[in-house]
C-alpha cells in the first residue's frame, strides 16, 4: 500500500537541511518497524518521495512525503506509531492511502504552495498598513513583474506576476505569536501569499517579498524574513480555473468524484 | 520553545547549523526535571567537528552511563568550525553545551577525549571560548573540573597544565568515585584544591599540578614525582574486567547529520592478542577482553531499533580474533538482509571465511578489499610483530579476485626502526606482486577490468607503553625521501598503471611524534601556536607548518630531541610514573627481539608475560574458563 505523511517541521528543526530531513524520516520509519517497501540490488533503499524540499531556515506545517509499505496496516496506526518516534518541532499531522501510479506521486501533483512571511521584531521598517495595502494592490496590479530568476542551471528574467496567485498583508493576533513556528519575536504585520510551485514554475516566497519591498521603497535583509509553508497544494481545475487542494485531500475528492 | 544558544542571524549565517541545535533523537534533556539543581553537569567534549565527534564511540558509552545517574546530567560540544569560532570571538558569545545550550564555563565538569595529538590547539580553543583559564592553576573556585581521558593521555605531559585531572584507563570503571567525591565537594563545600588533593587519590586519577619535574643538563628527565603528601608516585590505569555487564548504550544518539560514522556500532571485544610492537592500542589496551554472543545479539538488535539506522558495524582492534563470530555474522546476516540493513567489517583478516561473509552484504564490484601489510618486506614485518606473512596477503587477495573484487587496498608504514632502502622498495613489490597475482590467476574473460591498487603510507610515530617507545623516528626529509624511493620503484613495475601510490604529510608526523613523547616543556608551543592561529590542525586545509616551526623556535624547543634521538632503556620517561601493567621488562625484552627480528607468539599461543595476567581474566584465563 502507499501512503502519504504530512508533517510539520517548526522550531529549531528549520536548521537541518532537506537531505538531513529525508534521512531523519528513514531512520524514524525503521525505528517505528513499519513493514516498509525495498528497492531491489545491493544497496536496497525505502521507497519513499517528498513533494517538496524546504529550504534551511523556514518552518513549515505542511509538508508531505509518500511511503511504500508491503503490508496493509491501518493509517492511524501508521501515524500513531511515527508519531513515537519523532522529536520536538517535528510532528506528523496525517496519513492517507494514495493511489499508486505515477502521476499520483506527491512530487508529480505539487502546483502550489501558501506561506505567510512574517517579519524578525525591529529587523524592517514597514510602511503603515493602509500604505502597505495600497502599495501591494498597485504591485499586483502591475502589468508585469520581471525578477532575475537563479536556478541550478542558469539566471533568466521572469515575470512572476502571473506565479502570485494570491498575496495579502494580514495582522498576526497574540495567539499566533506566541506560538510562531520560528519560536522568535515577529513584527505583528505579516504576508500571506499563494505561490505557484512545482517543478516547472516554482517560485520562493523571499524572491517576491524582495521584489515587492523593492517595488514599495522599504528595505529588506534576507535575514529579516521569517517564512513558514502552510501548505502545498494539487490543482484538480484547469489552468484556467484553479481548484487548489491540499496534498493530503487529493484522493478522497478524486475518490468522491468517480 | 528551547532557546538556542545563537541567534537565527548567526545560524543562518554559519555552515551547517544543525551542528549547534542539538536536540537529536536519543538525546537526553533533563532540563525538566525538579532536582536539576542537585546535579553534577558534566559536559563531554570531543575537541573537533561535531561530525567527527558525533561518531565516537567512548563518547556514547560514557554519555549514556553517566546520565544514567539521577544526579548526573552529561551534555556535549564539540569543537565549533572556523566560521562559527570567528563570530562567538568577535561577538563575545561564550561556548555552550548541545543540550541545554548553556555555557560550558557554569559546569561542574568539562570532560575532554583525547583521541589523535593534531586536536592538542583544539583542546585549547574549546577552553579559551568557554572563557575557561588555559592553565589548571589559574582556574578559580567557579570554573569546571577539566578532565582529560583517552588514548592520548597516556603520555599527557605535553598538554598537562591545561588540565585539572586525567583520567588514565578506560572510561567505565572510575567514574561513581569521582562523582560521589564531588558531590561530597557540593555538600560541604570542600575547595577547589581539596577536591583534587582528593581525588588525586582514586586509583587512576592523575592531578598534574601535584607533581614536579626537574631535567638533566642535556634535556632528559632527571626526576618526576608527587610534591604533596598522599598523592601516589604512580597512577595505575584502570580497566573493566567484568566485560559482560559493563554498561553501553541501548540508545546511542542519532545526530540529524550524516556523521563520519553513520551507523550503529557494536563493540566485540577490547584488547588485542596480536601484540604489534608499533601499536599503542594493542599494549594499552591488554587483555584482551570478548563479549559474550548473546549479549551482543540482543544488543545489535536493540541498537538497530533505537536508532534506525541501516548499518551496523563491528568494533575491535582484530575481528577475525572474536571467538565467536561465524555465530554472531551469522545471526547479524539473518536479522539483517531482509531489512535492507548492511553489515560493515573493518579489521578483519581477508581469508576465505571472511570473503564469503563479504560477498554475502556486500557489493562485490564496488567495496575494495583492505590488507594491513604494514611493511613491504617479510623481515620488517618481523620487526614490528605484524604476524602476517606474504603468502596470507597473496593467497587473501587470490581469493578475493577469484570471488569477483578486483579493487584491493594496501596500508604501510615508513620509518619503522631499522629499516633499510631494500625494506622501504619491497612495499612496491609486493604492490606489483599483488597485481601479478591477478593477471596470472584471472582468465581475460573472466576479468571485470584492470585490477585497481592503492596503496598508502603514513610515518611511523613511536609511542608511548610500545616496544618502540624508546625508537629513534626519522626528520621529515628522510620520510620523504623513502616515500619518493617507493614512488620510484612502483613506476619502474611492469603494472604501474595498476598501482596508485600516496603518502602522508611528513611534518604533521613530525608534530605528532613531539606530542605523543614529549614532557611537559612542549606545552608552551602548543599554547603559542594556538596563539599564532593553529587550530583544526588536523584538517590540512587549517594545517600551517610554519607557524608551529615558529613557535618551537619562539620556545626554544628542539623538535627532534622528541623524535630523532633514540632512548636508552635506563632513560626516565615522562610517562613513566603512569602504570600500564604492562611491564617495562617486557617492551625493553620486545624492543630487543624486534632488534634481532624475532616474532613473540601472540596472547592465544603462549603468553609472553606482558604483566596482565594481574587482572585474572580475559585471555590470559581464557582456558581455565
Amino acid at each position: 500500500m502507499r501512503v502519504r505523511i504530512k508533517f510539520s517541521k517548526t522550531g529549531c528543526l528549520k536548521f537541518i537541511g532537506h537531505l538531513d530531513v529525508m534521512r531523519f524520516f528513514q531512520k524514524a520509519i525503521r525505528r517505528a518497524e513499519l513493514p516498509v517497501s525495498l528497492s531491489e540490488g545491493y544497496s536496497p533503499h525505502m521507497l519513499m518521495s517528498f513533494a517538496a524540499p524546504l529550504g534551511v531556515g523556514k518552518t513549515s506545517s505542511g509538508e508531505y512525503f509518500d511511503l511504500d509499505l508491503k503490508e496493509e496496516i491501518p493509517e492511524e496506526e501508521i501515524l500513531e506509531r511515527l508519531n513515537a518516534q519523532m522529536v520536538p518541532g517535528m510532528h506528523a499531522e496525517s496519513c492517507v492511502r494514495i493511489g499508486i501510479t505515477k502521476a499520483e506521486k506527491c512530487m508529480t501533483l505539487v502546483n502550489a504552495a501558501d506561506y505567510t512571511v512574517s517579519f524578525r521584531k525591529g529587523s524592517v521598517m514597514l510602511p503603515d498598513p493602509k500604505q502597505l495595502q495600497e502599495k501591494l494592490n498597485s504591485f499586483l496590479s502591475a502589468p508585469s513583474v520581471i525578477v532575475l530568476r537563479k536556478t541550478k542551471r542558469s539566471e533568466a528574467e521572469t515575470d512572476i506576476l502571473p506565479w502570485i496567485y494570491e498575496m495579502n498583508v494580514t495582522e498576526l493576533d497574540d495567539r499566533t505569536l506566541a506560538d510562531h513556528p520560528q519560536g522568535t519575536d515577529a513584527e505583528r504585520t505579516a504576508f500571506h501569499m499563494l505561490l505557484s510551485a512545482g517543478s516547472v514554475s516554482n517560485l520562493k516566497p523571499e524572491l517576491v517579498m524582495n521584489a515587492f519591498s523593492e517595488f514599495a521603497g522599504f528595505d529588506l535583509s534576507a535575514l529579516s524574513l521569517l517564512i513558514h509553508r502552510n501548505d502545498i497544494y494539487t490543482n484538480i481545475g484547469t489552468a484556467e480555473n484553479r481548484e487548489l487542494v491540499p496534498l493530503d485531500r487529493v484522493s478522497r475528492i478524486q475518490m468522491d468524484r468517480t | 520553545m528551547r532557546r538556542l544558544a545563537l541567534s537565527d542571524e548567526i545560524l543562518l549565517s554559519i555552515d551547517k547549523p544543525a551542528r549547534y541545535i542539538g536536540n537529536e533523537v536519543n538525546a537526553v534533556d533533563k532540563s525538566a526535571s525538579p532536582e536539576l539543581g542537585k546535579m553534577i553537569r558534566f559536559c563531554m567534549c570531543f575537541p573537533d567537528v561535531y561530525e567527527i565527534g558525533m561518531s565516537h564511540l567512548g563518547i556514547q558509552i560514557l554519555y549514556d552511563m553517566f546520565n544514567k545517574r539521577e544526579d548526573v546530567w552529561c551534555e556535549r560540544v564539540y569543537s565549533p568550525w572556523p566560521d562559527l569560532d570567528k563570530v562567538m570571538r568577535e561577538k563575545k558569545i561564550p561556548l555552550f553545551a548541545l543540550e541545554s545550550q548553556e555555557p560550558v564555563r557554569s559546569f561542574d565538569f568539562l570532560g575532554i577525549t583525547i583521541q589523535y595529538e593534531m586536536c592538542y590547539t583544539n583542546i585549547l580553543q574549546i577552553l579559551d571560548l568557554s572563557g575557561i583559564a588555559l592553565h589548571a592553576e589559574d582556574r578559580g573556585e567557579e570554573d569546571p573540573i577539566v578532565i582529560g581521558g583517552g588514548p592520548c593521555t597516556y603520555n599527557p605531559e605535553p598538554i598537562a597544565e591545561f588540565f585539572d585531572l586525567f583520567y588514565i584507563g578506560e572510561g567505565e570503571v572510575a567514574y561513581d568515585e569521582l562523582f560521589d567525591l564531588y558531590q561530597e565537594k557540593k555538600r560541604t563545600g570542600m575547595s577547589r584544591r581539596d577536591f583534587l588533593l582528593r581525588a588525586s587519590r582514586i586509583e587512576g586519577i592523575y592531578v598534574p599540578q601535584f607533581y614536579r619535574a626537574s631535567y638533566h643538563e642535556d634535556g632528559t628527565l632527571a626526576s618526576f614525582g608527587p610534591t604533596e603528601e598522599g598523592v601516589p608516585a604512580k597512577v595505575r590505569k584502570r580497566i573493566v574486567m567484568d566485560f559482560n555487564e559493563v554498561s553501553y548504550p541501548d540508545a546511542p544518539i542519532v545526530p540529524y547529520l550524516q556523521a563520519t560514522q553513520d551507523r550503529v556500532v557494536l563493540e566485540i571485544q577490547r584488547g588485542c592478542i596480536r601484540g604489534c610492537r608499533f601499536c599503542q592500542a594493542g599494549m594499552i589496551y591488554r587483555p584482551l577482553r570478548e563479549k559474550n554472543v548473546e549479549r551482543l545479539k540482543r544488543q545489535a538488535e536493540v541498537m538497530l531499533k533505537n536508532t534506525g539506522y541501516d548499518e551496523i558495524s563491528l568494533s575491535s582492534l582484530s575481528s577475525s580474533d572474536y571467538s565467536e563470530l561465524n555465530e554472531l555474522l551469522t545471526f547479524l546476516i539473518r536479522i539483517c538482509n531482509d531489512k535492507g540493513i548492511n553489515i560493515s567489517l573493518p579489521s578483519l583478516r581477508i581469508d576465505a571465511f571472511s570473503l564469503d561473509v563479504m560477498s554475502k552484504v556486500q557489493d562485490v564490484k564496488k567495496s575494495s578489499l583492505t590488507f594491513a601489510a604494514e611493511a613491504g618486506s617479510q623481515r620488517m614485518r618481523d620487526v614490528i610483530n605484524k604476524g602476517i606473512t606474504e603468502e596470507d596477503i597473496l593467497g587473501g587477495a587470490l581469493e578475493a579476485f577469484r570471488g569477483g573484487w578486483n579493487k584491493v587496498k594496501l596500508y604501510f608504514m615508513l620509518g619503522l626502526p631499522g629499516e633499510k632502502e631494500e625494506d622501504v622498495r619491497d612495499i612496491a613489490h609486493l604492490c606489483e606482486k599483488v597485481a601479478e597475482c591477478y593477471y596470472d590467476n584471472i582468465p581475460k574473460e573472466e576479468r571485470t577490468g584492470k585490477v585497481s591498487i592503492t596503496a598508502s603510507s603514513s610515518f611511523f610515530v613511536p609511542k608511548p607503553f610500545t616496544p618502540f617507545q624508546w625508537a629513534r623516528m626519522d626528520r621529515e626529509q628522510e620520510f620523504l625521501d623513502k616515500a619518493h624511493m617507493v614512488k620510484d620503484e612502483v613506476r619502474s613495475m611492469l603494472n604501474q598503471k595498476s598501482i596508485r601510490y600516496t603518502y602522508h604529510d611528513a611534518y604533521i608526523s613530525v608534530l605528532e611524534g613531539v606530542f605523543a613523547r614529549g614532557d611537559r616543556r612542549v606545552a608552551q608551543a602548543i599554547e603559542k601556536a594556538y596563539r599564532k592561529g593553529a587550530v583544526f590542525d588536523a584538517w590540512t586545509e587549517y594545517f600551517d607548518e610554519e607557524r608551529w616551526q615558529e613557535s618551537f623556535r619562539e620556545c626554544g624547543i628542539d623538535p627532534y630531541f622528541y623524535t630523532a634521538r633514540e632512548r636508552d632503556t635506563s632513560e626516565l620517561l615522562p610517562w613513566d610514573f603512569l602504570d600500564c601493567q604492562v611491564s617495562r621488562d617486557f617492551l625493553i625484552r620486545e624492543w630487543k627481539r624486534a632488534k634481532e627480528g624475532a616474532v613473540t607468539p601472540n596472547c592465544r599461543q603462549r603468553c609472553s608475560g606482558c604483566g596482565c595476567r594481574v587482572y585474572n581474566g580475559g585471555v590470559c584465563y581464557e582456558s581455565q574458563d
